[in-house]
């Protein structure tokens, strides 16, 4: 920090008080609590004292099998909800921006606000107004597939096990699409015309112009909403959790890592929370997370250099 | 396919595309207003038409009014709103002010220890959080979350702010100097309002996840004193899961004040995006 300034120079204090706010409040509030989440994993509350007990809240993570089994679960969900993310959520919003990005379009100021919309609400008002609408006792969902003929197809998803995670995943993509549409948007505006032309000029137009110019010199975005997905997806929790309840039901179906924190540190029902477990389970969703940014920081970030102007 | 670029099957392709998803993307927004302006009987009888003479009905309205404290969480979360908003932009602008302005050892280490916050999310502390809220007593009080959220913005505005605080010039900055003017003056009198844009900018990328966040609340301040609206909205609808009407209403009071403000500012959010957040 400024103390580092001394030698050559006079003491600058103005460069410590610009910085020290920031730097007090972001370490006391997050590095310092996030160091002791990661700290707690490797204690175990015996008799009302914390006591070092090494790694052992990960071995009855891993070993136990009331454990295990509900750990295994939240991951594989998580990671099927990550999936359809990726699948669904980034296509669309590349295809949305890319017809958005289209020179002279109408309207496209109205697209991309209503697009937008339903990223800007909470989640209690999305997880609430689609668990309206899939109901089968306001009967919206069957009457609107019904005008297609396809009413046979309705089922409660949500209270289905095999089709609940589905159904949330794409409530949240429905809730998520504005983000990439909009950072996609933006990277393919700051394309520079010259290149375009050129494209034209080679007879490279239309859909193959998307593919063959566009697509690689938008790639670096892609992976900035790649890795931004990622870690919102394994961090989710607000969504299942008012949805489906902390037990993200039904049976678990639905559990992600997000709401297996919360009951591991909170209880639920008849089990007492219990702060070290829940510290565990948060080292474990740090772990994860690091990884995969240090995944897209040392293998996409170093390949795909960004195009520069 | 077609080889010219602006054919009129094509515009009208896109059109439709774009349409299509406008209407999946506004269609349960309006869907519950539309309702909650409704008896029991138009809701269930007729879900899909706007309200008519004979179906019009605010009982919703007044149940959610008589029963839940709505006044009172909105401005539970409008001053934690402000208030960590205030508190990013002002330390976000000062240090994004020091790591672009001046050079000292470890600047951009300092650089790079802020932005870990952008990719590590701060609710993995949240078993330590708690405990040190604990620990200061500021458990169930509003300064616990202005302290999280401010905590948790930071990184994001430092990181957007320094980008364009590289860009005031330099030549402006000695000028003042020159003048005698001290650091804090330059600052606070010659940058701020230069980079006041991406100040409104960051301000409502820093707004909306703490207008829309239930998991502090929920774990830190659940008391009825602190309640911010998404608690209190999370809550009334789990105890009202049967009445239709009160769920639709208190659902589209919780979406209007979020919609109106969008519609107000979404050009600068729009262009925000659309500039700052991809250099």
């Amino acid at each position: 920090m400024a103390a580092d300034t001394r030698p050559k120079r006079p003491f600058r204090w103005h460069v410590g008080v610009f910085l020290a706010p920031a730097v007090l409040v972001y370490t006391a509030i997050m590095i310092l609590p996030l160091a002791g989440t990661l700290q707690l994993s490797l204690f175990r509350n015996i008799e009302q004292h914390q006591v070092f007990v090494g790694l052992e809240n990960f071995r009855t993570l891993f070993g136990d099998p009331n454990w295990s089994v509900n750990f295994w679960n939240a991951l594989r969900n998580n990671t099927w909800f990550f999936i359809i993310h990726m699948l669904v959520q980034n296509p669309i919003g590349v295809m949305l921006a890319a017809l958005l990005s289209s020179p002279r379009l109408r309207f496209s100021a109205f697209y991309r606000t209503a697009i937008f919309v339903p990223t800007i609400l909470s989640f209690v008002i999305v997880g609430f107004a689609w668990k309206l609408i899939l109901s089968p006792l306001w009967g919206v969902a069957p009457h609107l597939l019904d005008l297609v003929g396809l009413k046979s197809l309705f089922t409660p998803w949500l209270g289905k096990e095999e089709y609940a995670l589905t159904a949330l995943s794409l409530i949240s993509v429905w809730q998520f699409v504005g983000i990439p549409m909009m950072l996609i948007y933006a990277a393919l505006l700051s394309i520079p015309e010259e290149v375009i032309e050129a494209a034209e000029c080679d007879g490279i137009t239309g859909m193959s112009q998307f593919w063959k110019i566009k697509l690689p010199l938008i790639l670096p975005s892609i992976g900035i909403i790649s890795i931004l997905t990622f870690v919102g997806n394994f961090n989710a929790f607000d969504l299942i959790y008012t949805a489906q309840g902390a037990l993200a039901g039904p049976n678990y179906s639905t559990d992600i890592l997000g709401t297996f924190l919360y009951r591991a540190f909170f209880g639920f029902q008849l089990q007492v929370g219990d702060p070290n477990m829940g510290a565990a389970i948060a080292t474990m969703m740090f772990l994860i997370i690091l990884g995969g940014v240090c995944v897209y920081l040392f293998l996409v970030q170093t390949r795909l250099r960004r195009y520069q102007f | 396919m077609s080889t010219a670029t602006r054919s009129l099957p094509r515009t009208i392709g896109a059109h439709a595309i774009l349409l299509t998803y406008t209407a999946i993307a506004l269609f349960p927004v309006i869907l519950v207003i539309m309702n909650s302006f409704k008896s029991r009987a138009g809701i269930f009888g007729a879900p899909l038409t706007p309200p008519t003479p004979k179906t019009f009905d605010l009982i919703g309205y007044t149940t959610v009014i008589g029963q839940g404290d709505f006044i009172h969480y909105f401005q539970n979360s409008l001053v934690v709103t402000v208030a960590s908003l205030f508190f990013v932009l002002l330390f976000g602008a000062m240090a994004a002010f020091a790591l672009s302005e001046y050079r000292f050892r470890g600047n951009s280490l300092m650089g790079l220890y802020l932005a870990l916050g952008i990719m590590i999310p701060i609710r993995l502390g949240t078993v330590a959080i708690l405990q040190l809220m604990v620990a200061s007593g500021l458990v169930n009080t509003l300064t616990a979350l202005i302290l999280v959220y401010t905590a948790q913005g930071l990184p994001l505005a430092i990181f957007i702010l320094s980008e364009f605080m590289k860009q005031v010039s330099d030549d402006l900055k000695n000028a003042g100097r020159i003048d005698g003017l001290s650091e804090y003056t330059i600052f606070f009198r010659l940058v701020l309002p230069l980079v006041r844009p991406s100040m409104a900018t960051v301000a409502v990328f820093t707004m909306i996840p703490i207008w829309n966040d239930l998991w502090f609340p929920l774990i830190l301040a659940p008391s009825e004193e602190t309640k911010t609206v998404t608690l209190g909205a999370q809550l009334f609808l789990g105890q009202f899961v049967t009445n239709w009407n009160a769920i639709l209403a208190a659902l589209s009071l919780a979406i209007m004040p979020v919609l109106i403000l969008y519609v107000i500012f979404s050009r600068q959010l729009i262009r925000g995006i659309t500039s700052g957040a991809v250099k």
